[in-house]
């Protein structure tokens, strides 16, 4: 894409000169690097429930962060005007955190590199609301027809456009042209007049709107939420305390996005706080385990043609057969670390200070088959299904809450479970991991990961896997 | 622009609403300024100043809905605004409860609820960064064994808050808010652990000392070290005012109106029934001058007021908008909350569990042996049914004393039974945002442990 043909010189008028000046602007006290992010987003979102299309909503934002570092330390402004001089105001109040004399007077920008995952013609923000309006109604009919115990259903669709450009004092310009849709639904069931039980599906990514036409039709996510809520009619209370779990493939990958992928983003362990700080080379899993964080994997929710600092985004091996072998790196962290950007330097928008963040996170296939995994287990848990996620990243210690699991008993599937959340220790908890299925499997698409205030997409997956022993949060 | 241009402007837009054959219209501007000062091992790491406003709107043609919103406020910006929600309004279906509130039930609160202090737009940045850096310091210092930190911060916010509709409704008001919070990691061999503690206030009159904030979260931090996973058994359960306010966010939930009508909530139906203890008493109350959760009206112009939502175990009002409202045949409880775009949902104002007259420490000295929470993890809850289930940390109660360090387990029950369980309701009640309770003890729960 040339310059001339983004978003950002077409309607605002922004010129290189202009980029130019305005990072000269933001080193103007000094400072070691400087870049400017702008954004242009358009959204939209469509609501159902009772059958009813309660909502549809559409939007537009912009705007352009400034950041200036030195050091380690960061100055960081903001403006929702695109005008040269509100520009020119938040680069000079960015570059307050500096204090000297400039450094830099010239700069000549250069095009960067960058992957093509998404090469969406028509993004589907850019369709005709009808199409969009006849998912979620399409959703409804087929939660409601899956089964007559089924008795609310809500849908909602939601995508959006986003443009980006980032122009850094290093030299590099880069675009990116970022679709994103994704339809939920959620059922209720309810037998004889007794308690109700919910089920939620959904799935989406960097996609044409054609993808919920074909592979991937709202009627698939319908019946897998109503699914759910009627296999959960018959749950009985979960197990308290140690036990045997099986994951199953995909989804479930949230337990690496936990149990790992935090803990091993490069500015917890740069400041020396978290629980895998200086363990790299040490085995922190199984010898089956191999974790790998990728944002390059096309149409995939969670990839980006380059990050939000402007670097291409590549393959990253975190745990290889059981030893750490990297960190997420952004700028500012490898910088100070004395290493390259692993393109992991991620932001929710054009208001926020970038970090090293995740995309698709996933453990390599093994060799066991699924069901022998199963078998395997005399006593224990099966879950196909969570919720979300947390970790605190000094003690190590992450949660993921089940919402459709089964026990195991003498390796047969027995009855379903109660919702029950899963705890362990990340550093510790992967070293029981027995058996790895050769079914890896990716998310449907609905992953939304926060951190410090940031929100951001991203992906997981796993094979089946079996861990010997987790602390189960039940009743029974 | 100032609270008249920008209440001008969406008066303005409401009446080009209504002029392009919209039946009904309601705008919403928000405008805001925002600044955070980052101290890290006593030197500053980040700072970012910046302020933003956009505006939202939606409308109603009959019973049809369509929502916009725009952070460009140039002509055109406004004009695509128009155009977008109007045209939105054609692809939704007709509902019969659509609406706006009746003309009757909007208004404002009288008087000023001090929502606004200018002292936080007056501070000098080096004394908010020199704010941060005294926390921080005051935790660093406090122990040899907080050796590292993930550091200090200063924030505050102000911003102003228009709303107009069709009925003939225009307001507008200010807020602002700082804070100051502090993380430090305790390190003592092998352990290592993490806590925060922080303060925050409309103005910075409002704001604890640093030292005081630095103190208490090196402490919280200390008292974590050389945590113990303990054996899977049911025990009764002290929640800390910090996590106790948590079950208020699960009871918020419970009672939203839209949770109610859609029967996605274990206390749909139960209006009139016992569903607490006798000691429990939850109200919500918008109009708490100064407090977080306090505005003059909600988001659909109806005055915030005080509801009793649980009295002395009994529910006695599920919390609504108009909407909620007109599907139940009840009344808004002035509890509308909206982003920019889309239909209002529902919020709460200082949602709270009245104090009760037992001090914190007589509860913990009734307890033999049982569990002290002071961190919860996770998203385990179901409001469908009830079933609770979470990742927590916390204090082992041996003798009615704190003993030893808790990390690595989890609790769980349902929340109609843990309501029902709440045996004592501590006189600890103290505001730090717009949900609080004071120290909670629930008679058994099962921790999972080992």
């Amino acid at each position: 894409m040339l310059f001339s043909e983004s978003v950002f010189a077409s309607r605002f008028n922004i010129t290189r000169q202009n980029l130019e000046a305005w990072l000269a602007e933001a080193l103007s006290q000094g400072g070691d690097y400087a870049d400017l992010y702008f954004e242009y987003l358009l959204t939209s979102s469509i609501g159902l429930d009772e059958s009813i299309v309660k909502s549809a909503a559409q939007g537009v934002s912009m705007g352009v962060g400034v950041r200036v570092i030195v050091g380690e330390r960061t100055g960081y402004a903001y403006s929702d005007d695109l005008s040269p001089e509100k520009i020119r105001k938040a680069a000079r109040v960015a570059a307050c955190i500096a204090a000297g004399p400039s450094k830099v007077d010239k700069f000549d920008l250069q095009e960067g590199a960058r992957h093509n995952l998404y090469p969406v013609l028509v993004a589907p923000t850019e369709t005709a609301f009808a199409e969009r309006v006849e998912l979620v109604k399409r959703a409804d009919r087929a939660a409601r027809a899956y089964d007559p115990r089924i008795f609310q259903v809500q849908a909602t669709y939601a995508d959006n456009l986003r443009y980006v450009m980032v122009a850094t004092s290093d030299g590099v310009l880069t675009f990116d042209r970022q679709p994103l849709a994704r339809l939920s639904v959620s059922a209720l069931a309810r037998q004889n007049g007794g308690p109700p039980q919910s089920g939620r599906a959904g799935g989406g990514g960097r996609v044409e709107l054609d993808y919920f036409l074909t592979d991937h039709p709202p009627e698939r996510f319908a019946t897998e939420a109503a699914r759910e809520a009627v296999v959960m009619l018959d749950a009985v209370e979960a197990p308290a305390g140690e036990t045997t779990v099986v994951l199953g493939p995909g989804w479930p990958g949230i337990l690496l996005h936990e149990a790992v992928g935090h803990g091993l983003e490069a500015d917890f362990n740069r400041k020396g706080f978290s629980a895998f700080s200086g363990r790299i080379g040490q085995k922190v899993a199984s010898e089956l385990c191999t974790v790998v964080d990728d944002g390059t994997i096309a149409s995939r929710r969670g990839s980006l043609n380059v990050d939000d600092e402007g670097h291409a985004t590549q393959r990253n091996v975190l745990i290889e057969n059981g030893v750490l072998r990297g960190y997420l790196q952004d700028r500012l962290s490898s910088s100070v670390m004395h290493t390259d950007s692993t393109g992991s330097g991620r932001r929710e928008g054009y208001a926020h200070i970038p970090m090293p963040r995740m995309t698709n996170t996933f453990m390599m296939a093994g060799e066991s088959d699924p069901e022998d995994i199963i078998r395997s287990v005399p006593k224990g848990i099966y879950c196909v299904n969570f919720g979300g996620g947390q970790v605190d990243i000094t003690s190590g210690n992450f949660v993921f809450s089940a919402s459709e699991s089964y026990l195991i008993e003498d390796g047969k599937l027995t009855r379903p479970v109660r919702n029950a959340t899963l705890i362990g220790n990340g550093p510790e908890a992967l070293k029981y991991v027995s058996m790895v299925g050769n079914d890896l499997k990716l998310d449907e698409g609905v992953g939304i990961c926060g951190k410090e205030g940031q929100s951001v997409p991203v992906g997981v997956g796993i094979p089946t896997i079996r861990i010997d022993r987790m602390t189960v949060g039940g009743t029974a | 622009m100032n609270g008249d241009c920008l209440r001008e402007l969406a008066e303005g837009v409401v009446k080009r609403a209504l002029a392009a054959g919209a039946t009904d219209a309601e705008c919403t501007i928000a405008e805001g300024d925002e600044f955070s000062a980052n101290v890290r091992m006593r030197e500053v790491e980040s700072l970012k100043e910046a302020g933003s406003r956009a505006a939202g709107l939606r409308i109603l043609i009959g019973r049809k809905t369509g929502s916009s919103y725009t952070s460009d406020f140039s002509e055109d910006g406004i004009a695509l605004l128009l155009k977008s929600a109007i045209e939105l309004a054609e692809v939704t279906t007709e509902d019969p409860h659509a609406g706006l509130p009746d003309p009757d039930e909007l208004g404002s609160v009288e008087g000023d609820l001090r929502l606004y202090c200018p002292d936080v737009e007056a501070l000098e940045t080096s004394f908010r960064i020199e704010t941060a850096r005294r926390a921080e310091a005051a935790a660093l210092d406090a122990d040899p064994r907080i050796a590292n930190s993930e550091g200090a911060s200063f924030d505050s916010h102000v911003g102003r808050h228009i709303f107009a509709n069709s009925r003939g409704f225009s307001g507008d008001y200010r807020t602002s808010y700082c804070s100051v919070g502090v993380a430090p990691v305790a390190k003592d061999g092998d352990s290592m652990e993490r806590d925060h503690w922080y303060t925050l206030a409309r103005g910075f009159a409002g704001l604890e000392s640093p030292e005081s904030v630095g103190r208490t979260a090196a402490r919280r931090a200390l008292r974590r070290l050389h945590p113990v996973k303990v054996e899977t058994q049911r025990v009764p359960v002290l929640f800390e005012p910090t996590v106790a306010r948590s079950l208020l966010d699960n009871l918020f939930e419970a009672v939203h109106g839209m949770s109610i009508y859609r029967h996605e909530s274990f206390l749909a139906g139960k209006l009139g029934e016992k569903v607490a203890a006798d000691n429990v008493t939850v109200i919500d109350d918008g109009t708490l001058p100064g407090l977080f959760g306090a505005s003059p009206f909600d988001d659909e112009g109806v005055p915030s007021r005080r509801t009793v939502v649980i009295d002395r175990g009994v529910l006695k009002s599920y919390l609504l908008n108009s909407y909620a409202a007109r599907k139940l045949g009840m009344k808004t409880t002035g509890n509308a909350s909206r982003g920019l775009a889309g239909n209002a949902g529902i919020g709460h104002g200082n949602f709270f569990v009245e104090a009760g007259v037992q001090s914190p420490e007589s509860i913990l000295a009734g307890v033999s042996n049982g569990f002290y929470v002071t961190e919860l993890m996770g998203f385990g809850v179901n409001i469908v049914t009830g079933d609770y289930s979470r990742g927590a940390a916390g204090l082992w109660i041996r003798g009615g004393e704190l003993a030893f360090a808790v990390s690595e387990v989890t609790i769980a029950g349902n929340l109609k039974d843990m309501l029902m369980g709440i045996e004592a309701v501590g006189s600890d009640l103290e505001f730090r945002g717009s949900t609080a309770s004071p120290t909670l003890k629930i008679g058994e729960m099962t921790v999972g442990g080992k």
